[in-house]
């Protein structure tokens, strides 16, 4: 789609300047005057009692100002409580009945502890070297409970009992079905069952999370920074834990290094560093190490997918069942939000008129599970994706091919599926060209040369996922467009940046509507001081729902200050143009008056301002999407396998997608690039892996491995714009998109490579350990024979 | 991830450091690259009390290549000189192709020869490298310097042949023979990992166009540098590199981790050593 004004110009971003000469401002880059650090004493067993724990030493302890235990903790400001993970809409209850459980989350453990790395106890110190000797004095008695940390373990009708008032370990669970699955598992020509399961991987952004609270001594008023994607909804959360004022508390989230979803929940330490603050009388910081974050921190995607699917001769998907456990781990924070996601992105693109799916959300003694860039979709789409690649191969069809058929074609637009979004609202997808993005992917990613270079030792395939994505999610987002008398423009909007570029899109956006020019609007958000309502940037929503916020402002600002110019002018405001920041009478463009005039012209200072006007030229806009809008994306991957050595490399990626409107290409392809990279982590090298009595075996970079610059293919990216019709933008979210479609592309790929070896792929990462013991068993079950120098 | 209090020393002298090295009543680790230590330490799994750090130390920053040919790199000479240094990549080019492996250029251009050699990880890079290029290591204390060779300096993982009080000085890798052809192959999760398996080979042809002598000499599969001894004779004896590659198989009792299994280890073994004798021996024939 060709550039309309400044929005679909890859305009440089205006973030990269400051942070690329070091000037950035991050959590850890604040430290107020006096401040203290804090360190958390983490529960080194996965289920426990705790009997005791004896402060007396710690606190005695060089540099120690204060030391909690969970008991303290809990007088202070008591457990976290999730309201909001409840509130199931009423059409969500009437279709799939649910069953939600949330629990309330200790700050500091107090009776139990449920996994490894919960926090026990919080030291305060005049340093964090201080604080974490103090940590080694800090005597815990713990007496073992039994522990499960597998999902289908912990349904089982003797497993060990995270809740023990709770007959079961079941926190969620709902049923879906339309159409007539079993006559149509009855009749079909063929079919295909499967276990995949999606295994256990996180965010792990550069910078990982930290906390910096202080209380102004002059008016009490609290001021806590943090690394944060939800700056307000962590406002409203401590000023009811705390027994603040809304506005006697103000959080701010500067310069924020990555999100992926893991900065969206809320965490104890995040009301703890604040807590201890107010009682201190000093600043305190908290910032996660590493060890922290991968071990305390919410991971995501764990699933096994029971799938089944039903086909005609023809190829025609003619059902689909799938029987889904999914691992909350300790404690459910979120409720229905990833699991349902699972659901309703689990017919992804596909017109399949018989759906039958159980959904049972386990808790286990392991790390919270929460968003995590996808949330939900990619672990769905990597079981669908997989079972879409056996039923091809079922009917010796082409896997490109089979999937083409079964897409839901663009006349079919809008397409209802006859699920429930978690919004309330009935899924329908709004706009799109499904076929379109599979041809296209398919045309990028040109295997037929690559797929010619295959050889017996080096075997090379091809794979394919496609996924569709519920994007720009309410229930609101709030923006604030002010003109100052100088004639700079400043927008505010209620979410937060981790990255993304709002400052560049959001600017072009605000410049576009309001008719000046890109380099006099600067963008400010998240900061609760600056703007008194937001949700924040979670779910692929801020440019949809902050960006569409800002439109309906800038439009008002507009229309008020044509107005006001009119009146300046003495001519009719149908008269005036506003283009560059000034207007012009239609016809004179010679003329000119500055929309900084006109701001000041309303200034109380001016004799001759208009009457009963105020003096800011400003306009603020809640926007409320009717529901959300659905982004889409086809990935393609060819791999080369070496069957010797079982190293996968992949030699060309493509992705060609839809996320309506392009505001910056520039941005929309890095976001699109580095979400293919954190697929790509998941697919081949990030794996988070307890054992059996609960311990993190993956608890440092040295074994959580995170692919880097030298694991990045050549990547090839399209965007198929199909605007939507739900927002006056015509945009649809595109944060997520990236990292939902490599498990699945790639481990098709794998097995596509290897499929005269009869391997089957059915669960990541696929490092070469892996991929060798599915070669040896594929070989062993008399699949296919191949020959190596070490079996 | 702080590390426990520790006093911290960086002397200029050499005596200094040894005199530092030997108090018995105190932990004291030296400090060189600090990119395996400094780590352990922020994890509080090493907490010395006394840490000495070499970087003043100017007369230990020297790589020398002597008159009889031998290369001597002293304790604070970076891992990257052997990927710079003419010297090395001209006459040791197996040395500069294995430390090629070794992480990436920032913890090359920090970490040290010597520091990757004393701390002995057994799957890391210059143990075995070591080992294949008939190194010898320099061990110094106040008391004085012995010589120890590169077999009998690795003992098991992370233990090395140095006694209390002492360090190692220098690595000396004598002539390597210039027609010696040689390969490194490594397969790691990511480039610049721990070596899941990884093998140094160096093949020298004889007058008859058959193999004269062979070396292969492995990290990653056993608690030390794994010289495979039976598969270098067979190939002097004619076997083919693929015979060559199954005895190591058989040979190899390699450790399974979260990583590798131990099957997959022994398998990959026997295939690397086959590709590099094949790799060496192109090199070593001009072929």
């Amino acid at each position: 789609m060709p550039p309309d004004g400044l929005i679909g110009q890859a305009l440089p971003r205006v973030e990269d300047e400051r942070l690329l000469r070091g000037a950035g401002r991050y959590v850890d880059d604040i430290h107020p005057e006096g401040c203290l650090e804090a360190a958390f004493l983490r529960s080194p067993f996965a289920h426990a009692r705790v009997t005791n724990v004896d402060l007396s030493e710690a606190v005695r302890a060089p540099g120690v100002v204060a030391a909690f235990d969970g008991a303290q903790a809990a007088a202070l400001a008591g457990p976290l409580v999730f309201d909001m993970a409840r509130i199931v809409p009423e059409p969500v209850r009437r279709s799939v009945d649910p069953l939600v459980r949330v629990q309330p989350m200790p700050s500091l453990a107090t009776d139990r502890v449920t996994f490894v790395g919960q926090p026990v106890a919080m030291v305060v110190a005049e340093s964090r070297y201080l604080a974490e000797d103090a940590l080694q004095l800090i005597d815990v008695e713990y007496e073992d409970l039994p522990v499960v940390v597998d999902p289908e373990r912990a349904l089982e009708p003797d497993a060990p009992l995270l809740e023990p008032e709770w007959e079961d370990n079941v926190a969620i669970a709902f049923n879906f079905r339309k159409g007539d699955p079993d006559a149509a598992f009855a009749a079909a020509h063929a079919t295909v069952e499967e276990r995949f399961r999606s295994h256990r991987y996180m965010a792990a952004p550069i910078e990982t999370r930290g906390v910096v609270a202080a209380v102004d001594p002059f008016d009490g008023r609290l001021t806590v920074w943090a690394s944060s994607q939800t700056p307000h909804l962590l406002r409203d959360f401590l000023a009811g834990a705390l027994g603040y004022a809304p506005d006697r508390l103000r959080v701010v989230a500067p310069d924020v290094g990555g999100g992926f979803g893991m900065k969206g929940s809320i965490y104890p330490e995040d009301l703890l560093v604040p807590m201890a603050a107010r009682e201190l009388g000093r600043p305190v910081k908290w910032i996660e190490d590493r060890a922290e974050d991968l071990a305390s921190s919410t991971h995501g995607r764990e699933q096994v997918h029971r799938i089944a699917l039903a086909a005609d001769a023809d190829g025609r998907i003619l059902a689909l069942r799938d029987d889904i456990v999914h691992n909350a781990g300790a404690f459910t924070t979120l409720g229905l939000v990833v699991p349902y996601n699972s659901l309703t992105h689990l017919l992804g693109p596909y017109d399949i008129e018989a759906v039958d799916v159980r959904m049972r959300v386990a808790l286990t003694n392991t790390g919270v599970t929460a968003p995590f860039r996808g949330a939900g979709r990619p672990e769905t789409v990597f079981a669908v994706e997989r079972a879409m690649d056996r039923l091809a191969r079922e009917l010796g069809m082409d896997p490109a091919e089979l999937r083409e058929r079964n897409m839901v074609r663009p006349e079919q637009m809008p397409y209802a599926t006859g699920l429930v979004y978690r919004d309330g609202a009935d899924q329908v997808y709004d706009s799109g060209d499904y076929p379109g993005l599979l041809r296209k992917a398919r045309e990028l990613v040109d295997a037929e040369e690559l797929l010619a270079q295959s050889s017996e030792e080096r075997r090379i395939g091809v794979g394919y996922a496609a996924y569709t994505e519920g994007t720009g999610v309410g229930p609101f987002e709030s923006a604030r467009v002010s003109v100052e008398p100088g004639g700079k423009v400043i927008v505010r909007y209620g979410g937060a940046s981790q990255g993304q570029g709002h400052r560049t899109t959001l600017a072009q956006i605000a410049a576009d509507a309001l008719g000046v020019r890109f380099e006099d609007v600067e963008v400010r958000g998240g900061d609760s001081g600056e703007l008194a309502q937001g949700f924040g940037t979670i779910a692929s929503r801020t440019l949809v729902l902050a960006g569409n916020a800002i439109v309906e402002a800038a439009t008002e600002v507009r229309e008020r200050a044509k107005r006001i110019a009119a009146e300046m002018l003495e001519i009719s405001p149908d008269d005036l143009e506003l283009a560059e920041g000034a207007f012009s009478p239609k016809g004179s463009p010679g003329t000119k008056l500055p929309l900084g005039d006109v701001a000041g012209f309303l200034s109380p200072f001016n004799p001759a301002r208009p009457k009963g006007e105020s003096a800011d030229l400003a306009a603020g806009s809640i926007y409320r999407p009717s529901t959300v809008t659905y982004a889409a994306g086809v990935h393609a991957v060819v791999v080369a396998v070496d069957v010797a050595t079982g190293m996968v490399e992949l030699l060309r990626y493509a992705v060609a997608h839809d996320c309506g409107r392009v505001v910056n290409p520039t941005i929309a392809d890095g976001q699109i690039a580095g979400g293919v990279m954190q697929g790509i982590g998941g697919a081949l090298y990030e794996e988070l892996v307890y054992d059996d009595a609960g311990q993190l075996v993956t608890g440092s970079f040295l074994d959580y491995l995170l692919p880097t610059a030298s694991e990045a293919p050549e990547l090839r990216l399209a965007h198929l714009d199909v605007p939507s019709p739900l927002n006056p933008l015509g945009v649809k979210g595109l944060g997520e998109g990236g990292a939902i479609g490599p498990p699945a592309a790639i481990a098709n790929a794998v097995e596509d490579a290897l499929h005269e070896l009869g391997v089957v792929v059915r669960e990541g990462p696929l490092g070469p350990s892996r991929v060798r013991e599915l070669i040896r068993e594929a070989v062993k079950a008399g699949h296919g024979k191949v020959n190596t120098v070490g079996s | 991830m702080k590390p426990a209090p520790f006093a911290y020393h960086a002397p200029d002298q050499l005596d200094e450091v040894l005199a530092l090295l030997g108090d018995q009543d105190h932990e004291v680790r030296l400090l060189a690259g600090g990119q395996s230590l400094v780590p352990m330490m922020n994890f509080r799994l090493a907490a010395p009390e006394v840490l000495v750090d070499l970087r003043r130390v100017e007369s230990l920053r020297q790589l020398r290549h002597s008159g009889d040919g031998t290369l001597a790199i002293g304790a604070g000479v970076r891992q990257s000189a052997l990927l710079r240094e003419p010297v090395v990549t001209d006459g040791w080019p197996l040395l500069s192709e294995g430390a090629r492996h070794i992480g990436h250029p920032q913890v090359r251009s920090r970490g040290t020869v010597c520091g990757s050699l004393a701390h002995h990880d057994p799957t890391a890079e210059l143990p075995a490298l070591a080992v294949a290029l008939d190194a010898r290591m320099v061990l110094a204390s106040a008391s004085g310097t012995r010589e120890r060779s590169a077999d009998e300096f690795f003992v098991s993982y992370y233990t090395v042949a140095l006694e209390p009080g002492e360090m190692l000085l220098e690595v000396r890798f004598p002539r390597c023979p210039a027609a010696a052809g040689w390969s490194f192959k490594e397969v790691a999760r990511r480039r610049g990992d721990f070596a899941l398996v990884g093998v140094a080979a160096l093949v020298e042809a004889g007058d008859d166009g058959t193999v004269s002598r062979a070396r292969l000499v492995f990290c990653g599969v056993a608690e030390r540098p794994f010289r495979a001894l039976d598969a270098e004779q067979a190939v002097v004896s004619g076997a083919s590199f693929e015979e060559a590659g199954r005895l190591v198989s058989e040979a190899v009792r390699p450790m399974g981790s979260i990583h590798a299994s131990a099957e997959y280890r022994r398998e990959c073994a026997g295939e690397l050593a086959a590709r590099a004798l094949s790799e060496a021996w192109e090199r070593a024939t001009g072929g």
